[in-house]
């Protein structure tokens, strides 16, 4: 069983902080991980994406060119990534931001309104972990336990006190 | 065992280089490396280090040269076009007979060219790593956990051969994060204690040593080559190393060595699943290059592919290591361009049966 994982959006909207996020989850569930940032000039500013594969196998490729799971922060990454989905894939949309609607049939897209949810709860910035809580739900890919021992792995100690609020989106996420 | 955390390529070099007992680092930031001068600023002070942003490649290598002759173990690290800049240092340190380690995390080129992942420095760090008759031990890892235990390697047998140690990374091993632990390692031979040939300071108790590259006299410069081509011998006996998977009964055997091996094993692990007996032979040291590996592993091979990022610059030392007995062909991308693993299967398909 593998994972092709990418997520995209705009530099500032934690696209990196999830990927490192899904890598701890393999991690701890003791499978083979790979994380891979864009770093080229987009990280400053424009687009900007991050490869994750969670495999049960060692890792060839860390680079997700057809991935089975795709997060579409804004309308650009929408638009050129949602045609390398692979088919029976799931698509995670943050539909505050991203107008378009999907006429692939042979995909699953969820619309999530991440970054308005964010903002109407008090999580501002953290439509991402929006968007990562409604991945959780609809792939089952780790449980709570292990994205709780990812969050206090990924987060530092001296920003402890954001781990709750976290979790909180997380599980609103799954609501949705 | 370690416990495993998640780490970028460049990151575990720095940290594995100070595991390792290296005491100083002289650097200067070039993308995709930075992040090895980034950690390596925070964490060598606090190991009672030195880290020292040089005001050039060209400082920083001299300034390992330095540190080199004093027998402390020292680093530096860069990207392709600051390798170009080093090479002149680099020639010296191997003239010197002085052990260090560097690193290239490759990038596109030439000149300034791109910052994405490539392989394009085969050529230079195998074959011209400066001017004149030397060689300098060559590593090419393949994931972060490996980048992390060839420091030591690298170290080690810089130190035991006197010669400088290069890791040949790219972009994509710099760049990417995958679980690595770190072992405890024994630390031989970080400072001057066991170097009398080091300049190290004694206060008049011993004959002074005399750290030099100028030898005016040519059958004395002849000697110090010989001396040195004769301890390579003893490299290439004791420290090739090549990794076989699936070769025994291969009629195409795919030749790749770092991030482009996994790409290709991958590749090759597609092709067994249709039925296609292909295999794989990563290099895992470029300089000794595995030529006795390759021959055994090609043996039963009916034709050889070497795949890299780049135009093909390894495929010619695959070619005289086969030395004709087997058809050899090529693929590459390169400008940052990284090869899909469909791209290698249809290669591997296209070669299938012919000899």
């Amino acid at each position: 069983m593998t994972n092709n994982i990418l997520l995209a959006g705009f530099g500032g909207q934690g696209i990196l902080f999830i990927g490192k996020m899904l890598a701890y989850f393999g991690l701890i569930d003791e499978k083979e991980v790979s994380w891979l940032p864009s770093y080229g000039p987009e990280m400053r500013g424009g687009t900007c994406n991050c490869s994750v594969v969670v495999s049960d196998d060692p890792i060839g490729s860390p680079l997700v060119d057809e991935p089975d799971l795709l997060i579409a922060m804004n309308t650009p990454s929408y638009d050129k990534f949602i045609d390398t989905v692979v088919k029976g894939g799931k698509v995670f949309i943050d539909s505050t931001l991203v107008d378009a609607k999907c006429d692939r049939t042979d995909i699953d897209c969820y619309y999530v309104p991440a970054t308005g949810l964010a903002a109407e709860n008090n999580m501002k910035g953290m439509a991402n972990i929006i968007l990562l809580g409604k991945l959780l739900k609809e792939t089952g890919i780790a449980s709570m336990e292990t994205v709780e021992k990812a969050m206090n792995k990924v987060i530092p100690p001296k920003k402890a006190h954001l781990v709750e609020v976290n979790l909180k989106a997380i599980k609103l996420g799954m609501e949705q | 065992m370690a416990e495993k955390s998640l780490m970028k390529g460049n990151e575990a070099l720095a940290e594995a280089a100070i595991r390792a007992g290296c005491k100083c680092f002289f650097g200067y930031p070039i993308t995709p490396q930075t992040e090895i001068s980034a950690y390596l600023s925070k964490r060598m002070p606090k190991v009672g280090g030195v880290f020292l942003q040089a005001e050039s490649e060209v400082a920083a290598i001299n300034m390992v040269y330095g540190c080199a002759g004093s027998g402390i173990r020292c680093m530096t690290s860069s990207s392709s076009p600051g390798i170009s800049l080093k090479t002149e240092g680099i020639s010296y340190i191997a003239g010197a007979d002085l052990p260090c380690v560097i690193i290239n995390v490759q990038r596109g080129g030439p000149g300034l060219g791109g910052i994405q992942p490539s392989q394009a420095d085969y050529w230079q760090v195998t074959h011209a790593l400066g001017h004149g008759d030397f060689h300098a031990l060559v590593f090419a890892p393949a994931s972060v956990q490996e980048m992390v235990d060839t420091v030591t390697k690298a170290f080690d047998l810089a130190d035991e051969y006197r010669m400088p140690a290069v890791i040949l990374a790219d972009g994509l091993l710099g760049q990417m994060m995958e679980p690595v632990a770190f072992e405890d390692v024994e630390i031989k031979m970080s400072d001057a204690s066991n170097k009398p040939w080091a300049a190290s300071g004694h206060g008049g108790k011993r004959k002074h040593t005399i750290i030099n590259s100028l030898y005016l006299k040519p059958d004395e410069l002849e000697n110090t080559v010989r001396e040195r081509f004769a301890r390579y011998e003893d490299v290439k006996a004791k420290h090739t190393e090549a990794v076989c998977d699936y070769c025994d009964d291969a009629e195409t055997v795919v030749i790749a060595y770092g991030s482009t091996a996994r790409l290709a094993k991958s590749a090759v692990e597609a092709a067994r699943k249709e039925g296609i007996k292909a295999g794989i032979v990563r290099p895992v040291t470029l300089w000794p290059f595995p030529v006795n590996e390759i021959n055994e592993a090609c043996k039963n091979a009916k034709n050889v592919l070497v795949v890299e990022m780049s135009m093909g610059q390894m495929v010619e030392d695959v070619k005289l290591a086969l030395n004709c007995s087997k058809p050899v062909e090529f693929y590459g991308r390169t400008g940052g361009i990284i090869p899909k693993p469909a791209e290698i299967l249809a290669k591997i398909k296209e070669m299938g049966g012919k000899n």
